[in-house]
């Protein structure tokens, strides 16, 4: 059964601005990519045409598919923990209180460090002979040396990012969670509702603006990680925690191979753009249901 | 523009996706998209249609080139096939 509804694209020509930054700051240099992708780059005037080659050697590279595995693996893993995480302590958070910008601002303190900075903070911090966590895991029986161990250095990873992001999380629910109105929770408590329906039925619904845009943010940023993993394991111990980003700056910058790294970053960011269209389609397929 | 390195094949790649949105925005202007809803499982303005098109069209081809290897033709008139079926009934 279709059903059709006019749109008046008009208000289009608003963004007309916004449309020529990005052609400048996105399209020329994605543009640019791709051409480098399909050439062999000796140097800045030498360069042949090889077609498809670097995209057919990078989908069968198993290095690349090994990193690309890892990378959704993270990203999922973060997802799950961070979302729920922010939206408990975003309810946590006191709404007409005197402490309430203070909070607040203790909160958002991580989102202020620069990411290398957040690596360097924890590569000390989780050190097995000096850093505070590292000791006090060591101290309480368990063997722990996220240098050495892979799946310490995937806990440490998914922890520092934790504590770094869900901060951001935590503030857009709190945004969305201080803009339902009272009488919906008065309705809710005439109706018997108890704590947990009140979540469910109440504030989720009403919170499911900001949790897209959080969900999209998260998802992209995990999806381009490249600093904190970089800083605290350099990707080891082996390749154990090597990201794509990690992957491709090695090819690019490290080897210099600018045709094959051309050709991975473009399909980096095929699987970045169908990962958030997929997602938001589906939000939106939900909404119109 | 030498240091976009271009070659003859892009800019042809380019120049017909360029050329593509500009149809679409005649299109546009002499009747304007409705919100429709086909198989797809929202409803999708014919430019929606167009970018799932190009989309599917990168991976159908990525996925052609991962599995099979050698010339894309193929890919291309499955994309082209995949494209029609969406932008008439997606």
């Amino acid at each position: 059964m279709s059903s059709f509804r006019p749109q008046n694209n008009r208000a289009w020509l608003g963004v007309l601005p916004v449309v020529l930054i990005v052609a400048f700051s996105a399209v020329i240099p994605l543009m640019t990519v791709v051409n480098y992708s399909v050439q062999d780059i000796l140097d800045f005037n030498t360069r042949f045409f090889v077609g498809l080659q670097w995209y057919e050697q990078t989908l069968n590279d198993p290095r690349f598919i090994e990193a690309f595995l890892r990378q959704v693996a993270f990203s999922l893993t973060i997802l799950t923990i961070q979302i729920p995480l922010g939206i408990w302590v975003a309810k946590g958070i006191p709404q007409n209180s005197r402490m309430t910008p203070l909070i607040l601002v203790v909160l958002a303190m991580p989102l202020l460090i620069p990411w290398n900075v957040v690596g360097t903070i924890w590569q000390i911090f989780a050190r097995p002979d000096i850093g505070l966590l590292g000791v006090t895991i060591n101290a309480l029986g368990i063997t722990y040396n996220y240098t050495s161990d892979p799946l310490h250095a995937w806990i440490t990873l998914v922890m520092m990012d934790v504590w770094h992001w869900t901060s951001l999380v935590a503030l857009l629910a709190f945004a969305g969670l201080t803009s339902i109105p009272q009488p919906f929770y008065q309705a809710a408590e005439l109706d018997g509702a108890n704590r947990w329906q009140m979540f469910r039925y109440v504030e989720l619904p009403r919170l499911r603006g900001v949790l897209i845009i959080a969900v999209l943010l998260r998802l992209m940023d995990s999806f381009m990680i490249y600093t904190e993993p970089f800083v605290l394991t350099g990707g080891g111990p082996g390749n154990a925690t090597t990201l794509l980003s990690q992957h491709l700056a090695t090819m690019a910058v490290g080897q210099f191979d600018l045709g094959p790294a051309a050709a991975f970053s473009v399909i980096y960011f095929l699987f970045i753009l169908l990962f958030c269209w997929l997602f938001y389609s589906s939000v939106v397929a939900r909404n119109e249901d | 523009m030498s240091w976009m390195a271009w070659t003859l094949p892009t800019a042809l790649f380019f120049s017909a996706i360029g050329l593509a949105l500009l149809i679409l925005t005649v299109f546009e202007l002499r009747s304007p998209t409705r919100l429709a809803k086909g198989f797809l499982p929202m409803q999708t303005t014919r430019g929606d249609r167009f970018f799932i098109s190009l989309l599917s069209a990168a991976f159908i081809h990525l996925l052609w080139l991962g599995t099979l290897g050698g010339a894309l033709w193929g890919a291309s008139l499955l994309a082209v096939l995949w494209a029609v079926l969406l932008m008439r009934w997606g």
